[in-house]
């Protein structure tokens, strides 16, 4: 429905990641979703096809799209398997700070790298006891000559371990609680720089989410990100931005869910009829169908609203990414439904879909995070 | 030439408008009418008008000289390794019944190295006539000289009709032969009549994937060829009694020219059972789970002397060799029996085995479309049917 | 080394049927696609070039819509497209297919290699490749599912056989048709489907060729359709829900007099 907002361009990115969707990511889903390797040649594939360079410029060897063309991207995956998807996904969020924050030199260096696909990149916040409440990491970064020195651990990185940059965020000055925070490229191979445990996960199964450890890890000065004591900052204008990504991939997830739901309810027979032809079924589908297509209209609206330098976009994309995530989840929940007891084995792929959704609520900000972060929007707009 | 309406003949039913594949033919002042920049002449509106016969199709086309002085039904007899093709057998069979329809012999072409023994054995499953060329430069099947010499032995002795196996060999070198010729060539035939009245070969065959048969007619050329499926016809048996002329042919050295020169041959032992061969077939889906699981499926086939087939995605998934793919992009198939095991049906797979003699179907789902085709049906898990099945028919054959 | 690449535009198979009712093609709906196989013989093409330089033309025999085939050829790579459109190419079969993509290919000129899909699916024949081949008077190797070599000036492939492979050493130029399990097709870039909306598309009709009319379209095709119909249903079956074991026996029972 949204297809007519399209411009030529972003239809054939739609087109081509629906054919990778199709023909290399359904045929490994279950599988990868089952030993949890991470989808190493459907990156290649992605890269080849120049799916990592549509939200970099193209003077760094992108197509030169922005949010927009990712969430086309990240929701056609998602149809597939939501964990390859946000394999995708993650380098993009692993690259915007980037693209947001990086000077000149920064984004010669790592840009064209990461619009051919030759590195990923993954983002690392999150610490064990600084989940939701960024502002308590525990991780340092000490200034020592023309280098800093990073300690610490993050955990549930998403493409920890498979990507090649990644952007941490640590504590220059511990005094000056979230203002004392600062974002650092860090390469993978820096000594004093490893992966520890890799999670097992209920859903997004072929993603790789690991803990990142930092042991008197140093780093040329050159890879700071934006100023010291911008990081938090950096941090939440990033998330603004990727917010829309999730609600793409929400939207995806429920979308797979719903088109073998649809697929199935015509096919299974029960009273000597499908069950397709009952109107129990028919109004459970007219609902999620509804449900995907509001979710998608947020989503897309947002991602242009981004696209098109909006300033003040954290409301907007973060009602995106609750509500899509919220129908992602009440979408496949109901498609297990119509499924019955098949739904519920995985032998059949709906399963899955329920499972990666769950993630899309907790992720980039829990969707009480999100609450917040509009019912806070909402006093202020009134205040102004 | 070309397409006509014949407009006091058509009656304005629109059953031609609908059944062009192509969108060419729309209703103007209720009489059909063609957009000719739009039709590739497919003779589907034609076919559709048959009622009123309005639709006209006017061919000027060649024809072959002396066209009611070729007289005969010919077999290419494909040997390898000098062992002649069961299905060389199957087409004798068939052969001998056009043949005799038609009051003339029927030939066969055995062309090879050290074959000339075979001869008989090819007699008495109905030939009256053999032509041999036995030379060690046809050991390896090579393409040019093969078609040279079939060519040569054909605008001799000028048959009619001639038969040859839809195998990798046959289909290669009668194409080549078609053309030196300019003749007409029907793929992989599945049905073979003669209209007496006319002295025609009308050639039946499957077409867009199975869904279709269309019969193909050669009617100002000969010889008309035809290629023609494994497992189609039944073997004709052996009659010793039977007698008949072997000829031997020799040529001159430069029939033997080939610039394709074969270096090697393989045989492999993950298709050492040809599956177009097999008289039953147990074929997995995704379902099986893993590699390991096919166990099971082999088992079975082992039980019943058959081989194992697999769907697209098995293949893709590297669980089976390719040798093993059956449908769209693999093989098809028509074995006596054929069981899918956790195969849903889709029509990818149903294009290549939906002409199984009989089909039974092993899957959990009872809604599955694989149960459309089936003979038989068991709505289970095929972990528990599968082996269950192998041992009953292990029971039975004992007996038996 | 320069490499033709013969491509058809067929109706997905898939969706083709007749109407249970009206005896009719149902045409409703169907797609028209690259043939499948032939998106084995573009990747091998492509790859070829890529190891030795040179380019790939691709062509294909079709209605005006066919296009759409070429420009998902460049999309993959395909430096050149070539259609063969014409009213006077209609009807063809087999032998007058062959016969004016040979034309064509002369036309073209300058090749090394072509390269077909070992049939299509549409019409099955395997017939269109070696008849290319026989009409240029070129060697040709058929399901190919390797290339070994392809230094010097020749070829050296693996042919599919029914219980293994032969290893065929052709001079070049030659034909090769080639089988599902010779490579794995790429899927193409976002520059290249770009490029393929801009790229501009060869036409040529049966003037451009120098060819006999009498052996193009329906004069020069020997062979007609006479009827088509619908397969004869298969009878319905006996499904077993319930007892497996109880299933089984009658399976089995069944069956027993078929097997030998």
């Amino acid at each position: 429905m949204i297809d007519y907002l399209f411009t030529e361009e972003q239809q054939m990115i739609r087109d081509l990641c629906r054919q990778i969707t199709d023909e290399r990511i359904r045929p490994v889903a279950a599988e990868l979703d089952r030993t949890g390797k991470f989808p190493r040649d459907v990156m290649k594939v992605m890269a080849q096809s120049d799916l990592f360079g549509i939200y970099i410029e193209e003077k760094y060897g992108g197509m030169g799209g922005g949010i927009t063309e990712i969430c086309i991207a990240t929701e056609e995956f998602s149809r597939g398997c939501g964990g390859i998807a946000i394999s995708y996904g993650a380098s993009a969020l692993g690259t915007y700070p980037i693209i947001l924050f990086g000077n000149e030199e920064q984004k010669q260096k790592y840009l064209p790298l990461l619009a051919r696909g030759e590195k990923l990149a993954a983002f690392g916040l999150t610490e064990p006891s600084a989940g939701s409440d960024a502002s308590a990491m525990l991780t340092t970064a000490e200034k020592k000559g023309d280098k800093y020195i990073l300690n610490g651990m993050k955990h549930f990185v998403t493409g920890g371990g498979e990507a090649d940059l990644y952007i941490i965020i640590a504590m220059t000055d511990k005094s000056k609680g979230a203002r004392g925070a600062s974002l650092f490229i860090v390469e993978k191979g820096t000594p004093g720089f490893e992966f520890g445990k890799k999670e097992d996960k209920l859903g997004i199964r072929a993603s790789s989410t690991t803990e990142l450890i930092f042991n008197d890890c140093a780093i040329p000065q050159e890879n700071l990100l934006a100023k010291e004591g911008m990081g938090f900052i950096a941090a939440m204008k990033t998330f603004d931005m990727s917010r829309p990504g999730i609600g793409a991939q929400a939207v995806g997830i429920a979308q797979g869910a719903l088109d073998c739901a649809v697929k199935y309810a015509r096919e299974r027979k029960q009273f000597g009829k499908s069950i397709s032809t009952f109107q129990g079924i028919q109004w459970m589908l007219a609902d999620m169908a509804t449900q995907i297509e509001a979710a998608r209209a947020l989503v897309y609206a947002s991602a242009r609203e981004i696209d098109a330098g909006k300033k003040d976009v954290g409301k907007d994309s973060a009602m995106a990414k609750l509500f899509a995530s919220d129908v992602a989840m009440k979408v496949t929940t109901d498609a297990v439904q119509i499924f019955g007891g098949y739904g519920y084995m995985k032998e059949y792929p709906v399963e899955k879909f329920m499972r990666d959704a769950k993630i899309t609520q907790i992720y980039e900000g829990t969707n009480q995070i999100q609450r917040n972060i509009i019912g806070l929007a909402l006093i202020r707009e009134t205040l102004k | 030439m070309g397409i006509s309406v014949d407009k006091n003949k058509c009656t304005g039913c629109g059953l031609c408008a609908l059944t062009c594949p192509f969108y060419a033919i729309s209703m103007v002042n209720g009489k059909a009418e063609i957009d000719l920049e739009k039709c590739t002449l497919c003779n589907a509106c034609v076919e559709a008008c048959r009622k009123f016969q309005a639709i006209q199709i006017i061919r000027e086309t060649t024809k072959t000289p002396d066209i009611e002085k070729y007289k005969g039904v010919w077999v290419f007899g494909e040997q390898r390794n000098g062992n002649v093709q069961p299905v060389v057998y199957e087409l004798l069979g068939k052969a001998r019944e056009l043949a005799d329809k038609l009051q003339v012999d029927v030939s066969c072409v055995l062309l090879g190295s050290n074959v000339k023994d075979k001869a008989q054995e090819i007699i008495r499953r109905g030939a009256d006539v053999v032509f041999v060329t036995d030379n060690p430069k046809l050991e390896h099947f090579l393409d040019e000289s093969y078609a040279r010499i079939l060519t040569n032995l054909i605008r001799k002795h000028r048959p009619e009709i001639l038969l040859v196996p839809a195998t990798v060999t046959g289909r290669s070198v009668i194409s080549r032969v078609a053309v030196q010729l300019r003749v007409g060539l029907t793929a992989d035939c599945t049905e073979l009549d003669i209209d007496l009245k006319e002295r025609l070969f009308l050639q039946t065959r499957p077409a867009f994937g199975g869904n279709i048969m269309a019969t193909i007619l050669s009617k100002y050329h000969r010889p008309q060829l035809a290629t023609v499926r494994h497992k189609v016809f039944p073997e004709r048996a052996a009659d010793p009694s039977r007698t008949g002329k072997i000829i031997e042919m020799d040529f001159d050295k430069s029939f033997f020219i080939s610039r394709t020169r074969v270096l090697n041959v393989v045989e492999e032992m993950a298709s050492t059972v040809n599956i177009s061969e097999a008289n039953v077939i147990v074929a997995g889906g995704r379902a099986l789970g893993s590699a390991e699981n096919f166990r099971i499926l082999r088992e079975l086939a082992d039980v019943l002397g058959g081989t194992i087939g697999a769907t697209r995605a098995v293949v893709d998934s590297g669980w089976v060799p390719y040798a093993h793919q059956v449908g769209q992009t693999g093989k098809t198939v028509c074995p006596n029996i054929y069981f899918a095991c956790g195969i849903s049906g889709q029509i990818q797979h149903l294009v290549g085995m939906q002409s199984s003699k009989i089909i039974v179907a092993v899957n959990k789902d009872p809604s599955a479309p694989i149960f459309q085709v089936a003979n038989y049906g068991i709505v289970g898990d095929l972990f528990e049917v599968v082996p269950l099945l192998t041992k009953k028919f292990r029971e039975v054959l004992k007996r038996a | 080394m320069n490499v033709v690449v013969c491509i058809k535009q067929v109706p997905d198979t898939a969706q083709v049927r007749i109407d249970p009712v009206t005896k009719n093609l149902v045409r409703e709906g169907v797609q028209a696609v690259i043939n499948p196989y032939d998106f084995y013989a573009i990747e091998e093409g492509l790859r070829l070039v890529e190891k030795h330089g040179g380019k790939v033309t691709v062509i294909s025999m079709g209605p005006p819509q066919a296009e759409a085939a070429l420009r998902e050829a460049i999309s993959l790579g395909c430096d050149e497209a070539v259609l063969l459109s014409d009213r006077a190419f209609a009807g063809s079969d087999t032998l007058a297919t062959s016969y004016t993509l040979a034309a064509a290919i002369k036309k073209i000129k300058d090749f090394d290699v072509i390269i077909c899909g070992k049939q299509a699916i549409d019409g099955d024949t395997a017939q269109v490749g070696p008849g290319i081949a026989a009409h240029l008077d070129i060697p040709q190797i058929t399901y190919v599912r390797k290339i070994e070599g392809s230094e010097g000036n020749a070829l050296v492939a693996q042919r599919t056989l029914e219980e293994g492979y032969e290893v065929v050493k052709a001079p070049l130029p030659c034909l090769i048709t080639v089988v599902k399990e010779i490579n794995k097709p790429r899927i193409p870039s976002l520059k290249g489907k770009m490029k393929a909306k801009k790229a501009e598309i060869i036409k040529w009709g049966a003037a451009h060729l120098d060819a006999e009319s009498g052996r193009m379209g329906i004069a020069g095709s020997p062979t007609e359709v006479w009827k088509i119909y619908s397969p004869p249903p298969r009878a319905k079956g006996q499904i077993f829900e319930g007892n497996i074991e109880e299933a089984v026996d009658a399976v089995v029972e069944g069956l027993k007099d078929h097997l030998n």
